[in-house]
């Protein structure tokens, strides 16, 4: 189903040039054929996660990847695991519960800690805006941002844009919904970089106390009104609300917040017959979803979009590495 | 220490709009005359090869005592800031106040609320007999209009006018940014810019009703300069200041997360920067400052939200001021009642501009003389500087205190 997209790689031109960057740190650094090229890159590690018992690939092997972790996260740390060990990699992980961090230690010496143990790349999570980016600048391998604060997740856009290719065959000319807590949501600001970089229509359908100043910089129309907002829409993408922004300062309530802006069987009438349904997960059934609409076989992609993450994962971390192993080329 | 007569000939002196040749006398640390025709004997010559002798710059508002930033910087004396200690009590502010004599003078602001917590009236009549020159509310504003009202009839009894820093909390409670496109790309938390102009129409309706002098240290938006426009054009006995931060910078600054660029209040947007550039031009800003706030690695060098506001001003303070003048928006003469003139009459100092009978606070620019800003080879004890490597001109190239050479 991915022919009439996936390109050869002999249509790209030759080495480093297909993706000139050192760090994944944002959607903002990338171009529309950088994007392309990841996603082409991530079709074969689909494949391979499918391919039953010997899901092995050992060009990253003698490779240490540390996935250091300053936020909490269960599915993007595992799903970077994964993609590492895939690859033959050797994968460390670090917690920020368990590490100096609690002890005072500013991030820059915890950076500086980690580059002296010689990582071959390091996938970094944290809570601020922009710490990833500062992180990058003081080590000397590859760095991927995991997420930072309200800023950026690239290999979450990444997977979406994966996913909805090879759901609906294209992933441009289409009319994207991504409805929520855009304010707090560094998956929406990457999503709305590389969906409209892409040539899709993005709209963003959130409460005023949850839209961003000024969004429509970025390109994207904006919606109160969930209704009108989904009205026709290819994909609907969904946020994650949490629950600290429904005790009143953001939200009168949860079930308030269901009322209005809760993705129902009903509502979703309004977008195309064929519209896709995504969330990054963690869901809160009820509240932002409904469960016959999480669990709808056609139309959720939601488990799809986990198995795109370790793919696409699988590729930003080849791509990343392929200077350090002197792949040819790529200097 | 006996001071020799000093004689500053072949300078082009800053008293008028246009600096103009003449020369000048310093007997007893004191100006005797501009242009004397009689020198006594035994004083000292000083060449100035055509550079301008301007008065010394009196920087309103820093938040701490750093000599050589000072000295580079041709600031004779500083104001500052209550926030370190905080200076709440009359021993503070004595101690304060003798921190850089005899080649630097500082002038103390007391804290208008004890511990600046904006709940109790600081001993402002006790901090004023040991030298506080005026009161100001530090880094934030006082909530709650009720003390406010206090604070300001009460220093105004004891005739000292009241220097506000206007932010509204509810608008800016962990705000880092101006809201803007900005802002939401690079995803940092953000207040809307009116969170100024609500906290100045606030005070202006105090002022009204009290009529207790204030100072807006730092008026960075069009809807703040407006209101200041209009309560100025109605007799309020209010002034305005800026830091050429918000005059040359606008919050595209912080883009790449420059925690060199998070000043309080945050960088505007570039139409703001405009109006602020008009109102200098207008007169409705009349104190130019440095907001000099000298903070290291430890304080800087972390993400973006996580990093303290604030930028070491002082040497950039008079080669950006020279800017302003270069583009056209103010006259030299013009700028110097911004840099000493205006800070001079509010602190009540007897100095600030170049007439028989003041303080001989000079110093000598060298306008034309290019350098450029480096974060890196700052003499203040911190770079964090948001103009790092812009090119400037202009630098003072010598200065006296009292009619005592410095540099």
């Amino acid at each position: 189903m991915t022919s009439s997209t996936l390109r050869p790689a002999s249509d790209y031109p030759p080495g480093g040039d297909a993706f000139r960057h050192r760090h994944l740190i944002g959607i903002a650094q990338l171009t529309p054929w950088e994007i392309s090229y990841v996603l082409d890159a991530a079709e074969q590690w689909v494949d391979l996660n499918r391919s039953g018992a010997a899901k092995h690939d050992d060009r990253l092997a003698g490779l240490t990847i540390i996935n250091a972790f300053f936020e909490n996260s269960t599915r993007t740390l595992l799903s970077f695991e994964i993609a590492g060990k895939r690859l033959g990699a050797d994968v460390v992980n670090m917690h920020a519960a368990q590490s100096s961090v609690k002890k005072g230690e500013t991030l820059i010496d915890t950076a500086m800690t980690l580059n002296a143990m010689r990582a071959d790349a390091m996938v970094i999570r944290h809570g601020s805006s922009g710490a990833v980016q500062l992180i990058a600048d003081k080590v000397d391998c590859p760095v991927l941002n995991a997420g930072d604060g309200r800023h950026e997740h690239p290999t979450q856009a990444l997977l979406d844009a994966l996913t909805i290719r090879r759901r609906l065959g294209r992933v441009e000319g289409l009319t994207i919904a991504i409805c929520g807590d855009v304010l707090h949501s560094r998956v929406a600001r990457s999503n709305i970089l590389a969906l409209t970089l892409l040539g899709n229509e993005v709209r963003v359908v959130a409460p005023p106390t949850l839209t961003p100043p000024a969004i429509e910089r970025m390109h994207v129309t904006t919606f109160t009104d969930m209704d009108e907002g989904i009205k026709d829409a290819d994909v609907v993408m969904m946020l994650r609300l949490q629950n600290e922004r429904m005790d009143g300062a953001y939200l009168p309530s949860a079930r308030e917040y269901h009322a209005l802006y809760g993705l129902t069987e009903k509502r979703l009438e309004k977008a195309k017959p064929d519209a896709i349904v995504m969330h990054p997960g963690p869901m809160n059934r009820g509240v932002e979803i409904d469960s016959n609409v999480a669990d709808d076989p056609v139309r959720s992609t939601i488990t799809e979009q986990v198995e795109m993450g370790v793919a696409v994962r699988m590729a930003c971390l080849d791509i990343l590495t392929r200077r350090k192993r002197g792949v040819v080329g790529w200097n | 220490m006996e001071l020799k007569p000093l004689y500053i000939a072949n300078a082009l002196l800053v008293d008028g709009d246009t600096p103009r040749p003449g020369s000048l006398l310093v007997v007893d640390g004191r100006i005797a005359a501009l242009d004397p025709t009689e020198i006594p004997e035994g004083t000292e010559t000083i060449n100035a090869k055509g550079q301008w002798l301007a008065p010394g710059i009196i920087d309103l508002g820093v938040f701490a005592t750093d000599k050589p930033a000072f000295h580079f910087g041709g600031i004779t004396r500083a104001a500052l800031m209550p926030d370190n200690g905080p200076l709440d009590g009359a021993g503070l502010v004595e101690r304060a106040a003798k921190g850089g004599k005899p080649d630097l003078w500082v002038h103390p602001l007391a804290a208008a609320t004890k511990g600046l917590a904006g709940t109790e009236l600081a001993e402002i009549g006790l901090m004023k007999q040991a030298g506080a020159r005026a009161i100001a509310t530090g880094r934030a504003r006082i909530a709650d209009s009720g003390v406010m009202r206090r604070v300001l009839a009460y220093a105004a009894s004891l005739g000292l006018v009241t220097i506000i820093h206007a932010e509204d909390e509810g608008l800016t409670a962990g705000a880092v940014a101006t809201d803007g496109e900005m802002a939401t790309r690079l995803g940092l938390a953000s207040a809307p810019a009116i969170a100024e102009a609500i906290a100045i129409a606030r005070d202006l309706a105090l002022v009204e009703e009290t009529g207790a002098p204030v100072h807006f240290r730092q008026v960075t938006t069009a809807r703040g300069l407006d209101l200041i426009r209009a309560a100025k054009a109605k007799g309020l006995p209010v002034l305005c200041g800026i830091t050429p931060a918000h005059l040359l910078l606008s919050d595209t600054a912080i883009g790449d997360f420059r925690t060199f660029a998070r000043l309080s209040p945050p960088l505007r947007s570039e139409e703001d920067r405009h109006a602020c550039l008009a109102a200098i031009a207008d007169g409705t800003i009349d104190i130019l400052a440095s907001g000099h706030d000298p903070r290291g690695p430890e304080d800087k060098r972390l993400p973006f939200a996580e990093a303290l506001p604030g930028m070491a001003g002082a040497e950039t303070l008079l080669a950006l001021g020279l800017n302003l003048v270069r583009d056209g928006h103010v006259s030299p003469g013009r700028l110097f009642e911004l840099l000493a003139g205006t800070p001079a009459c509010l602190l009540g100092v007897d100095a600030g501009t170049l007439a028989v009978g003041k303080e001989a606070d000079l110093i000598l620019v060298d306008e034309g003389t290019p350098w450029q800003v480096d974060a890196k080879k700052m003499a203040a004890w911190a770079g964090n500087t948001p103009f790092d490597g812009m090119p400037v001109q202009g630098r003072a190239t010598m200065m006296w205190k009292g009619g005592l050479r410095i540099r």
